[in-house]
């Protein structure tokens, strides 16, 4: 099954739009609370990434039957160091972001800590991919 | 305890999300950083904060958070009131603070 979703620059209104749909496409798919808990936790963090820190992008979610692989594709000023931005407490959020309590530099490592495979990868100029895998069992 | 248990014994403002008010309550988080939320709150808690836009509903949403307490007489954003209305998550509030509200909260729950 495959789902498409796009994610608009400043957008923090929408955020978490295609973390909800994914996560009753999930539920009625019986997959285990578990596990509809973790995809929920990594792809808001990197929806709200592509919100806060891009101009836009897109994600794409394919779920089969033992494992759900998650692409957030944006168009941005990609990641310098991604090891960099992959450290707890590291973050380059603006202010008004940071106001609203995003930018605590704990995104990246969420995503870390919930999926079962993680890649970025990154083209400054140009934009940031983030892969991500959940496995079912 | 069922969230219209806390809105009376801690004399809680409910701002919207009336129909959520029997939603059972397992523990509480206390934070104003989204994502730290997002990671480490537990279905069925209550969440303490200040923050009031309308990320903090759609968190609450993903979460399956019994409700959100705004401190110190906070007032949530419009949207947000109305997506807390539709999903059923109430919104309350307290002229309280956030440490006083945290500890009276541990002396019910825990």
């Amino acid at each position: 099954m495959h789902q498409e979703y796009t994610v608009i620059e400043g957008d923090f209104v929408n955020a978490g739009k295609a973390s909800s749909s994914v996560k009753k496409t999930l539920k009625q798919l019986n997959v285990s609370p578990q596990i509809v808990k973790r995809v929920v936790v990594a792809l808001y963090e990197a929806e709200v990434n592509a919100i806060a820190h891009a101009y836009g992008g897109t994600v794409s979610v394919d779920i089969e039957a033992d494992k759900i692989t998650m692409v957030v594709a944006d168009k941005g000023p990609g990641i310098p160091d991604i090891a960099l931005a992959m450290q707890e407490g590291y973050s380059t959020a603006r202010p008004e972001v940071r106001d609203m309590g995003f930018g605590a530099g704990m995104g990246l490592p969420n995503m870390q800590k919930n999926v079962d495979k993680l890649n970025v990868t990154s083209e400054v100029g140009v934009g940031t991919t983030v892969e991500m895998e959940v496995n079912f069992a | 305890m069922k969230v219209k248990e806390l809105v009376e014994k801690l004399n809680l403002k409910v701002l919207s999300g009336e129909s959520g008010l029997d939603r059972e309550i397992e523990g509480c988080y206390v934070s104003d950083l989204l994502s730290d939320v997002m990671g480490n709150a537990e279905m069925g808690n209550v969440w303490v904060t200040l923050q009031t836009h309308k990320n903090v509903m759609a968190i609450a949403s993903l979460k399956e958070l019994a409700c959100v307490i705004l401190v110190k007489n906070q007032q949530a954003a419009e949207d947000t009131l109305e997506q807390s209305n539709e999903e059923g998550i109430p919104f309350l509030s307290t002229t309280m603070q956030t440490f006083e509200t945290a500890g009276k909260i541990y002396e019910l729950l825990k």
